[in-house]
């Protein structure tokens, strides 16, 4: 009983975290599932938000912090909106110059805009306190909910050890809740909207972006509006991170982690889905997880270990590319259905 | 203050030298198969690794080879250039025939994202063999030269002599060779090129060679110049070559050639004026504001 509480504990904590990278490939679903916008700078705006929200509803530094801003200890959820906020802006300025070239330019400028927020928070102290991180961001509702459960179990001492250490893991359900919440309202949103003409529009631009423009739509437009949207669920990814961890410093956010491993995920489970995307990011989170612990069992130093998962997760992408490039879960096409006469063009 | 930034451009002209010859390997990729090939990063790296593995074994087997001259090398160094620049080569056609040729069909956006994992899954490789830790070729520190009244060190004048000898060979071959000309054919446009009975295939083979081949070099000019080298250093020049090449127009080996060395000095001489650190950031905007006035580069022509 002890070790399946062991078990069911660790579940909960795997999915808090695969349900994080569930809604950062949701973001990136939104810029290449549906719009062909091509980001390879994830990790960038994952950082931007978790940043801005460790900021906005974080403490004030402490005395021995270098960084003077920030801590203006606000709701978390003021926190999570501020993060979505600032991506979006960041992703704004960055598809400027390059969202009317071709989409290699778009891979290009994003991972180069990813390089520069790593410098600055890696060299910019006042803002981030540099190599060590912003420490103790509060874990929301925390205050409540751990001296809650607390007082619980010391109103029942009659708990047997497993009940107790199943109950006293009471915070990460909470969590876990809230992850949910976000994922499941992104999702539901994220279909209304590809469903919606704005969703079909961006659709339209990925199939042919010239015949796109001849139907009377501002590709330009409506793909910065896919980058803006996609970047702003990479921020608040970065925010419930943050928050999670309660701990971030610039090396988190390598490219690796933040920005790989998404791809991954999504190709895996199926670009232009966001069952996909949400299936992809729990398996692939499955197979790194637990080729972490098939690693305990050959004889491997650390670094070597680390370099096979990822040559594991580098050999599943080019694998699903060459056999499964719909991926799990592939987008379903719908036939559309032959009108008798042809619709006056809409006006958006 | 001129002193300064003389020493500064003769700096950048090294670091430019290596980004000219990274960039141009890009570059012919990028014209000829029409795609960002992340993974030259990596293949640079593996590069710089298979020179390290083929000198240990020359001094495995006992040939050491004393310094060339001035040099802080021998001719074990040269040889185990070459042989790099040979097995690059062939890990290049291998990854194509297994990879990127049955992906060609699928469109350029398959093909970067499958280089994204070729990059990841090379260094995971090189990783796992030789430790992320820094190796060396040689453990020897260079004294720099006062040269002209500029402090150079032999090895980098090496670096630069290089460059020039491939840059020059390359151009021979472009120009001057049947290969050479149905290349240039083909990166101009491959359908026009096979209808007047190009074979693309072999031109595809011959710019994955050369790319590999001259990333390989590059990589070892960057152990050379460094004097030591990790599974990073590819990837961490990466954005550097991009804008090299952005910035002297995709598909022109010529522009990679001027885009390199403008982004490589222009690195070097912003330190006068930002902190070091920032460095990466100038050949950022430079790319930026490339593809803001002109997108198609200095020599581009489309």
């Amino acid at each position: 009983m002890d070790m399946l509480v062991g078990y069911v504990n660790y579940l909960v904590f795997f999915s808090i975290q695969a349900g994080i990278f569930a809604v950062l490939c949701l973001g990136l679903n939104v810029q290449w599932g549906y719009t062909g916008l091509f980001n390879i700078g994830i990790a960038g705006f994952y950082a931007v938000g978790a940043y801005t929200s460790a900021l906005v509803s974080g403490l004030p530094p402490a005395a021995t912090d270098l960084r003077v801003v920030g801590g203006l200890n606000l709701p978390f959820g003021v926190g999570l909106v501020a993060a979505m906020v600032v991506s979006g802006i960041v992703a704004f300025i960055i598809s400027i110059p390059v969202l009317r070239l071709k989409e290699d330019y778009l891979a290009i400028a994003t991972i180069g805009i990813a390089e520069v927020i790593r410098m600055v928070l890696q060299n910019e102290a006042w803002l981030s306190n540099g190599v060590w991180g912003i420490k103790q961001i509060p874990a929301p509702l925390a205050d409540t909910i751990r001296p809650a459960v607390e007082a619980f179990l010391g109103r029942h001492p009659d708990f047997s050890g497993w009940l107790n250490r199943l109950i006293s893991n009471g915070y990460n359900w909470f969590y876990l809740s809230l992850v949910v919440l976000v994922l499941v309202a992104i999702y539901w949103l994220l279909n209304r909207l590809m469903e919606s003409p704005w969703g079909r529009v961006l659709k339209a631009i990925r199939e042919d972006e010239v015949v796109a423009s001849f139907a009377g739509k501002d590709v330009f437009w409506f793909k910065m509006q896919s980058m803006v949207v996609g970047s702003m669920l990479m921020g608040a990814a970065g925010a419930l991170y943050a928050h999670f961890a309660t701990f971030i410093n610039a090396n988190t956010f390598e490219p690796m982690f933040g920005t790989f491993l998404i791809w991954v995920m999504l190709i895996v489970g199926g670009s232009g889905s966001n069952r996909g995307a949400i299936v992809g990011a729990f398996a692939v989170w499955m197979i790194w997880s637990g080729s972490d612990f098939i690693s305990g069992f050959v004889n491997l130093q650390g670094y070597q270990s680390a370099a096979l998962r990822i040559l594991l997760v580098a050999v599943l992408l080019e694998v699903m590319l060459l056999y499964k490039p719909q991926g799990l879960m592939g987008e379903r096409r719908r036939r559309v259905p032959v009108l008798p006469a042809p619709e006056p063009a809409e006006t958006d | 203050m001129v002193h300064e930034a003389l020493q500064l451009i003769v700096f950048g002209l090294i670091s430019g030298a290596i980004l000219a010859l990274s960039g141009i390997g890009l570059s012919l990729t990028y014209g000829i198969l029409k795609f960002a090939n992340f993974a030259h990063g990596d293949m640079m790296t593996l590069g710089a690794f298979m020179a390290l593995m083929v000198l240990s074994g020359l001094r495995a087997m006992g040939w050491h080879g004393a310094p060339l001259g001035p040099l802080s090398f021998g001719w074990p160094m040269l040889v185990s250039t070459v042989a790099a620049m040979v097995l690059t080569a062939v890990v290049a056609v291998v990854l194509d025939r297994i990879l990127y040729r049955p992906l060609r069909t699928m469109g350029s956006a398959i093909l970067l994202i499958s280089s994204v994992g070729v990059a990841f899954g090379l260094r995971a490789v090189i990783q796992f063999i030789w430790s992320p830790q820094p190796q060396y070729y040689i453990r020897k520190i260079q004294i720099s030269r006062e040269m002209l009244g500029v402090r150079v060190k032999p090895d980098q004048i090496f670096i630069l002599v290089l460059s020039a000898a491939l840059v020059l060979a390359l151009h021979l071959f472009l120009t001057r060779t049947r290969m050479g000309k149905a290349m240039r054919a083909t990166a101009d446009n491959m359908e026009l090129a096979r209808v007047t009975g190009i074979d693309t295939e072999r031109v595809i083979l011959w710019t994955w060679v050369i790319g590999a081949m001259l990333a390989a070099a590059a990589g070892v000019m960057i152990g050379i110049e460094n004097k030591f080298i990790t599974p990073l250093i590819g990837w961490e020049i990466l954005i550097y070559i991009f804008a090299a090449v952005i910035l002297g127009g995709i598909g022109s080996p010529y522009g990679a050639m001027a885009g390199g060395v403008i982004i490589g000095v222009s690195g070097e001489l912003s330190t006068m004026v930002i902190p070091t650190e920032y460095k990466p950031v100038v050949a950022f905007v430079i790319m930026i504001l490339m593809l803001l006035v002109k997108p198609t580069g200095l020599f581009g022509e489309r």
